[in-house]
């Protein structure tokens, strides 16, 4: 194989790419499905036009941007194995599981429900018109919740056992992919969908006032979005907080990351805003930031729930330091984590050679020293600590980013409630209905940043600790590699703009129709 | 239960979608014909608004086809979609620009035109079918690759456990064999689609004439490439695999292997010749009886006939996917499988697929009632 770093490199930046994509799409699926739906109950109940015409505007939205998630989804679960091979078969026994149920349980939901939804307005009852708008909505959650269990699972890998006959980890508790960071992800994410789609319902309804159409319409919608949003972004929240206590448990490294933190202490600060330091590295005395602004306590109250919690930084960590009761202990160090994984894999390879030749005892031997080793399998593939710090500053940031704007949007959300109990006001507001339109773009940066620290932060490991990006490619050239990714992020590019210019097309072209009832 | 029975039930479940997939591609028969069929804008319109509210199911089951492939066969999953990269790549690079077609073609301000959309319906019409059958081949004629487990254990080094011929899935692509099932997929699915449409708008006596004139012309062509293929494959030497506790022990070449397995083993060849039959009196009575419902007696015959080639390949001591280069990696449904855990915990979830199917059903009936006309397709989009 060429150059080996190339491959992995281009490998994680295909897979990048397309889960960006995705997730442009995926949230306001999962937020707008369930907003349809509920409008369309509240017609259906009432009998009210008003509600007949919100229903059937934003599902029309709703369909330009389900398509191309489909498309994005198609390639990110066959990206498993066309780039990640090796990844396939290591784990293939325990992450295959989700991806098929979220076939035969959410994909068939969805795209059988979805053409009654968009086609049977004439061909079925409206009873069953409703059902399938809310089980479109429900599969789209479902399939969510598979996918998540899935991403967690690589995240906090348990309830499962390494085969060394097989060269794979074998599933041994199914029910232990429901880990508390399953959970957390799941409804975190979910939610996150529901404040995005209120906050894009908010920005095109103020079109609509900002061109003084529709009036009605749009404060309906308005409002609707507001609430829904609010109540999605409060969850999220709420589940964030639950995520960041998941994270100080298991994946310490990723919450250090996050914070740019090196040197713990307790209590621990949190790091309000600020800029890392690129020539800070874990074994030097660079300070951490060039500039910060620190909220005392934060972080142990963040990670730990504990107003004085002893926080590790990355240096802590490598060195396999941390505080409990208040007393310092030494556990496995990351250099130690680097040599148990070696002889893993030695023990390993030892049990193989044991086995070729009959030899039953050397094979207990082997298999006995390989068990204790196996936790740290992973690190054996690395040569120097360093390796295994994800990218700090990247992490950081994006942090700092979703935090930010997820706190802004809190304000936003009661604003726009406000606003919409007066709506003379909002009427005359055009600096609020500008903010509105400008706050879109900006809830997907605050969404696709959330995804980032998640993804980055857990980095260099497919499955932490088990499996690094490195050992879990496909024997591919890079070349190859290089050429799909610029197809893929071409023909992503090109959908892109025409669903979005078809949007603002149709939003044009429906604010110009009478939509108040 | 036995491990043995657990991955013998999932090959099953494999072959079912696999029959599935093979049916619904009729979407893609009817897609590769719109510039001949659909000449007009109104009868493409009326063509495509008939294939739109069924593309999802087709593109769904090719989602799920890929899941199940994973959860129960990792292996092949490993080895084949990281090795016949290009094969798979173009596949769903074809998917990707069907996904996307059906809902922007006709929406004002789609940026490219509405005969972008239609070229990349065309697209995945054509390369679809033959790119899938392509894929479906190499289940009895191969790929050039190698599995070596221990791999993973090389540091520094390329740690890949399954490694591919350099052409990764091009030598697969232009390999005639192969190519002469992914022509028979294609015409398949063109006479299907010419069945489906029939039986999907209502009146149009002269576009109905010119679809079973069509669906006749297709089947043909069909028909020969098929019987070409299965020349072809009864003819194939396969392998004969003994497997012990999920290892390959021995491999060994096997002349007319699969005529074999079709001719010796009653279950095979009865559902193949039950498949062929339903197809080619499907054929017989859509073009000549002008009978509205041949698409259920084709699409029926095309499942059977597919399930019936998908046990051939994976059934019976033998390899679903050979390896010409070193056969003793050849993915066998008892190295290539998932544990017995993850299959027991799969075929609990697997009795849910009748209710998935029998809402299928229960909603294709709702929205197929009333047949299609040239109002409601213009009023859609």
């Amino acid at each position: 194989m060429e150059n080996l770093t190339t491959v992995v490199d281009w490998s994680r930046l295909q897979f990048a790419l397309t889960a960006i994509y995705h997730w442009l799409f995926v949230p306001l699926t999962l937020g707008l499905s369930v907003l349809v739906a509920i409008m369309e109950t509240i017609w259906l109940r009432t009998k009210k036009e008003k509600w007949l015409k919100a229903t059937k505007f934003w599902m029309t939205l709703f369909g330009i941007n389900f398509a191309i998630g489909v498309a994005t989804g198609l390639i990110l679960e066959f990206e498993f194995g066309t780039n990640w091979s090796n990844y396939s078969w290591f784990v293939g026994d325990i992450f295959g599981a989700p991806l098929a149920i979220e076939g035969i349980l959410a994909f068939f939901m969805e795209a059988t429900f979805i053409a009654v939804m968009f086609f049977g307005w004439k061909k079925v009852s409206p009873g069953f018109h409703l059902a399938s708008t809310w089980l479109t909505a429900i599969g789209a959650s479902i399939s969510a919740l598979w996918i998540l269990v899935a991403n967690a699972w690589m995240q906090y890998p348990v309830g499962m056992e390494f085969d060394p006959d097989q060269m794979r980890n074998v599933m041994e508790n199914f029910w232990a992919l429901f880990s508390g960071i399953a959970v957390n992800k799941f409804f975190h994410a979910v939610f996150s969908g529901w404040a995005l789609a209120g906050v894009f319902v908010i920005g095109v309804s103020c079109y609509f006032l900002w061109k003084k159409r529709n009036r009605d319409f749009a404060i309906l919608s308005i409002r609707s979005g507001a609430w829904f949003g609010l109540i999605g972004l409060l969850l999220t929240m709420y589940t964030g907080d639950g995520s960041a206590v998941e994270v100080a448990r298991h994946q310490p490294m990723k919450l250090a990351a996050m914070e740019g933190l090196y040197h713990g202490n307790a209590p621990q600060s949190l790091t309000a805003v600020g800029i890392p330091n690129p020539e800070k590295r874990w074994n030097n005395d660079e300070p951490e930031y060039l500039f910060d602004i620190q909220l005392p306590y934060g972080l142990s109250i963040l990670a730990r729930h504990k107003l004085d919690a002893f926080v590790p930084g990355i240096t802590d960590i490598i060195e396999g330091r941390d505080v409990i009761d208040g007393d310092t202990v030494y556990t496995v160090s990351y250099a130690e984590r680097i040599e148990r994984g070696r002889a893993a894999q030695k023990a390993l390879a030892e049990y193989g050679a044991a086995r070729q030749a009959g030899d039953s005892v050397a094979m207990n031997t082997a298999l006995t020293a390989f068990r204790a080793d196996y936790p740290y399998f992973g690190y054996g593939y690395f040569n120097d600590v360093e390796e295994a710090i994800p990218p700090v500053g990247i992490t950081f940031v994006t942090f700092r980013i979703m935090v930010i704007l997820g706190s802004y949007f809190i304000l936003f959300y009661l604003l726009t409630i406000l606003l919409t109990y007066k709506p003379d006001i909002l009427d005359r507001a055009r600096w609020f209905q500008l903010l509105a339109m400008v706050s879109v773009p900006l809830m997907w940066v605050c969404s696709e940043s959330g995804w980032a620290v998640a993804e980055m932060g857990r980095q260099p490991w497919t499955i932490q600790d088990l499996l690094p990006t490195c050992a879990a490619i496909s024997d591919i050239p890079a070349s190859s590699v290089v050429v799909t990714f610029w197809l893929f992020a071409a023909v992503f590019t090109i959908l892109l703009v025409a669903e979005v210019t078809i949007m603002v097309k149709y939003v044009e072209k429906e604010s110009q129709k009478n939509l108040n009832a | 239960m036995e491990l043995e029975y657990l991955q013998n039930y999932w090959w099953l479940l494999v072959s079912v979608l696999g029959g599935i997939l093979v049916f619904l591609l009729f979407v893609q028969g009817g897609q590769s014909m719109m510039y001949t069929l659909g000449r007009t804008p109104e009868r493409r319109n009326l063509m495509l608004a008939a294939m739109g509210s069924k593309w999802e199911l087709t593109f769904t089951t090719l989602v799920t086809f890929g899941g199940a492939m994973f959860a129960s066969f990792p292996l092949f999953y490993s080895t084949s979609f990281g090795g016949a990269y290009w094969l798979w790549i173009l596949i769903l690079f074809s998917f990707v620009l069907q996904a996307v077609s059906y809902e922007y073609r006709r929406k004002k301000g789609n940026v490219y035109g509405s005969s972008t959309y239609d070229a990349f319906l065309f697209f995945n019409g054509c390369f679809g079918c033959i790119l899938l059958g392509v894929a479906v081949s190499m289940f009895f004629f191969g790929g050039e690759f190698s599995v070596n487990r221990t791999n993973i254990l090389t540091i520094g080094g390329n740690p890949v456990i399954s490694r591919w011929a350099p052409t990764h899935g091009f030598e697969a692509i232009f390999n005639a064999r192969n190519l002469v099932l992914g022509v028979a997929v294609l015409f398949l699915a063109r006479m299907q689609a010419c069945f489906y449409l029939i039986n999907k708008i209502a009146g149009n006596e002269q576009l109905r004439s010119e679809l079973r004139a069509k669906a006749f012309i297709n089947g043909g062509i069909f028909v020969i490439a098929f019987l070409t293929f299965l020349t072809l494959l009864c003819m194939a030497t396969g392998y004969d695999v003994v497997s012990e506790g999920g290892r390959t022990v021995s491999v060994s070449e096997e002349p007319y292997k699969y005529f074999n397995a079709i001719t010796g083993t009653w279950w095979i060849g009865a559902t193949m010749l039950i498949g062929v039959v339903m197809v080619l009196w499907g054929w017989f009575i859509g073009c000549f009886r002008k009978a509205n419902g041949a698409i259920w007696l084709t699409g029926f015959g095309t499942f059977l006939t597919v399930i019936a080639l998908f046990w051939a390949a994976g059934y019976g001591n033998t390899a679903f996917l050979p390896s010409i280069t070193d056969p003793m990696s050849s993915l066998t449904i008892r190295n290539a499988s998932s544990s017995k855990f993850t299959l027991t915990v799969m075929s609990w979830v697997s009795l849910l697929i009748p209710f998935v199917l029998a809402y299928i059903w229960y909603v294709w009936h709702s929205m197929d009632k009333k047949k299609l006309t040239s109002e409601e397709a213009e009023a859609e989009h």
